[in-house]
């Protein structure tokens, strides 16, 4: 009996090195290998999504997920030959994107990931897929908010480790950051808090806000003036060229073949009309 | 380490509030939880039934959830308010009394295993020559209970300056926060921010620690 138990150990001990063998392996060679080649020997893909952003991507309580950005990552795994069921959905959050492509633990991001050149410095981008720019909700009855200007004497929620508060710390100066900005802990945060007029606006991406506001029919208002320009993009692998073609490609058959148009209505409701039309992609 | 050294003066300013945070609930946790101590050894029953009460809801609350409620409960639903024009003072008020409604439980203990050190004959000495409770416990008592419990005392304000971080939860600018925004602004840098928070932590808590050794050891009854 002891030495069944014994053998057992090193069975498993040379199982536990022939898999570390064939991960490194694997890992070597995935460096190198395109989106483009994984996809069409695989028939797999790992796509790094949001899931807490309604609208985008939001994890359902049963498991599955649904979103814009959802969508756009099934449309284009489609395209590069991947089923529905090839997709393994994966949490990225925004500070960890960049790292997650490059390590390799995903094979693209769609999580409302805005096209910047700090950024291009260590991944690259097929798209955008989409055109946002920082808006205001504030509550359905307030019409003393016009626009950006608006906001000077009015109290405004941010997200913590967002790049739209700091937006309007920046132009409005470092008193009104500290007497009218508060900064929850992710934009749902901020809802009970304009509910309850603690707040009088939200400020962050058009495409956020209304896919939070969509879950409240009725109870926002979205001011529709952007002052800034988010190009929303799909992450990929740094010298991934043939990667970003071939998703370029398929960011443009979803654009021509109305499929862009419908996913946007179906997510984003009657806030759908803030996004008319699809942007032009823009291949480097 | 450019982004560490570029966000200095944020860093700084955020670090300051910790600081803010700290001393404010520090004080009137110690008070509070004087008077908590002092409720659970009187002799009439519904004081000690209700700092009893209390000190096991709080001290067996997490730490977050007192903070959030704090945060939504009485700020957002019940509407408390401490400017009606600066959001950073009522979200600093806010969890001023979370923190402190939590840090006083734990103070309340350690006073209470202080006045466990102090000979009964102290006491009863005391009430024979004629002094009140009160009296007993002021004048008496808890100036020995107090110098028994400094270290732990020093433990406690080095775990409030740690746990001001969860005022994050509700907003408030202190240094948590401020890490998670730089994280954001400089993905490149994350180690570095990482360091120079926790640095900022120890530079904080290791005087205060020593602080409090040295204390104890210089008011220390002799026994």
């Amino acid at each position: 009996m002891k030495r069944k138990v014994t053998q057992m150990r090193i069975g498993a001990g040379m199982l536990a090195l022939a898999v570390l063998a064939t991960s490194l392996t694997a890992c070597a060679s995935s460096g190198a290998t395109s989106i483009v080649d994984k996809a069409k020997n695989d028939k797999k893909l790992v796509v790094g999504i949001k899931i807490d952003q309604p609208g985008w991507g939001l994890k359902k309580p049963d498991g599955t997920y649904a979103g814009f950005d959802v969508d756009v990552a099934r449309y284009v795994a489609k395209a590069l030959g991947v089923p529905e069921s090839g997709i393994t959905f994966k949490e990225a959050q925004s500070a960890n994107r960049e790292p997650f492509i490059q390590q390799g633990q995903v094979d693209m991001v769609v999580a409302t990931y805005s096209i910047t050149d700090e950024r291009k410095k260590k991944i690259s981008f097929a798209g955008p897929y989409l055109v946002t720019g920082q808006d205001i909700l504030v509550r359905a009855d307030d019409s003393s908010i016009a626009d950006v200007e608006s906001l000077k004497d009015k109290k405004v929620c941010g997200a913590q480790g967002s790049s739209s508060p700091k937006r309007l710390a920046d132009k409005f100066g470092a008193e009104w950051e500290s007497k009218n900005l508060t900064q929850q802990q992710g934009y749902g945060a901020c809802l009970p808090l304009l509910q309850n007029k603690q707040v009088d606006a939200i400020s962050t991406d058009a495409t956020i806000l209304a896919g939070f506001a969509t879950q409240f029919p009725g109870q926002f208002k979205l001011i529709g003036k952007p002052f800034s320009t988010e190009k929303y993009g799909i992450g990929l692998k740094q010298d991934d060229k043939a990667g970003r073609d071939a998703v370029n490609n398929a960011i443009e058959a979803m654009f021509k073949d109305g499929t862009w148009r419908k996913a946007v209505d179906a997510n984003l409701g009657e806030f759908g009309k803030f996004f008319s039309s699809p942007p032009s992609v823009e291949r480097y | 380490m450019e982004a560490v050294v570029d966000e200095l003066p944020v860093i700084l300013q955020a670090f300051w509030l910790t600081v803010k945070l700290t001393v404010v609930s520090g004080v009137i946790s110690l008070v509070w939880g004087t008077v908590l101590a002092a409720m659970r050894v009187s002799p009439l029953p519904v004081l000690r039934g209700a700092g009893t009460v209390y000190v096991n809801i709080l001290r067996n609350t997490p730490l977050t959830l007192v903070i959030v409620f704090c945060g939504l409960g009485l700020g957002t639903v019940m509407d408390v308010q401490f400017s009606a024009d600066d959001l950073s003072v009522d979200n600093f008020w806010l969890s001023t009394i979370g923190l402190s409604a939590y840090t006083s439980a734990f103070v309340c203990e350690v006073l209470r295993s202080g006045i466990n050190t102090v000979p009964i004959g102290q006491a009863e000495a005391a009430r024979s020559i004629g002094l009140t409770f009160p009296q007993t416990l002021r004048l008496v008592v808890l100036p020995q209970a107090v110098r028994a419990v400094v270290a732990p005392l020093g433990s406690l304000l080095i775990a409030l300056t740690k746990n001001t971080t969860v005022a994050a939860a509700i907003g408030v600018a202190e240094a948590a926060l401020r890490m998670k925004n730089l994280f954001d602004a400089h993905g490149s840098d994350i180690i570095p921010i990482f360091l120079g928070f926790a640095v900022g932590f120890l530079v904080l808590t290791l005087p205060v620690g020593l602080l409090f050794g040295w204390l104890a050891r210089r008011v220390a009854v002799a026994r």
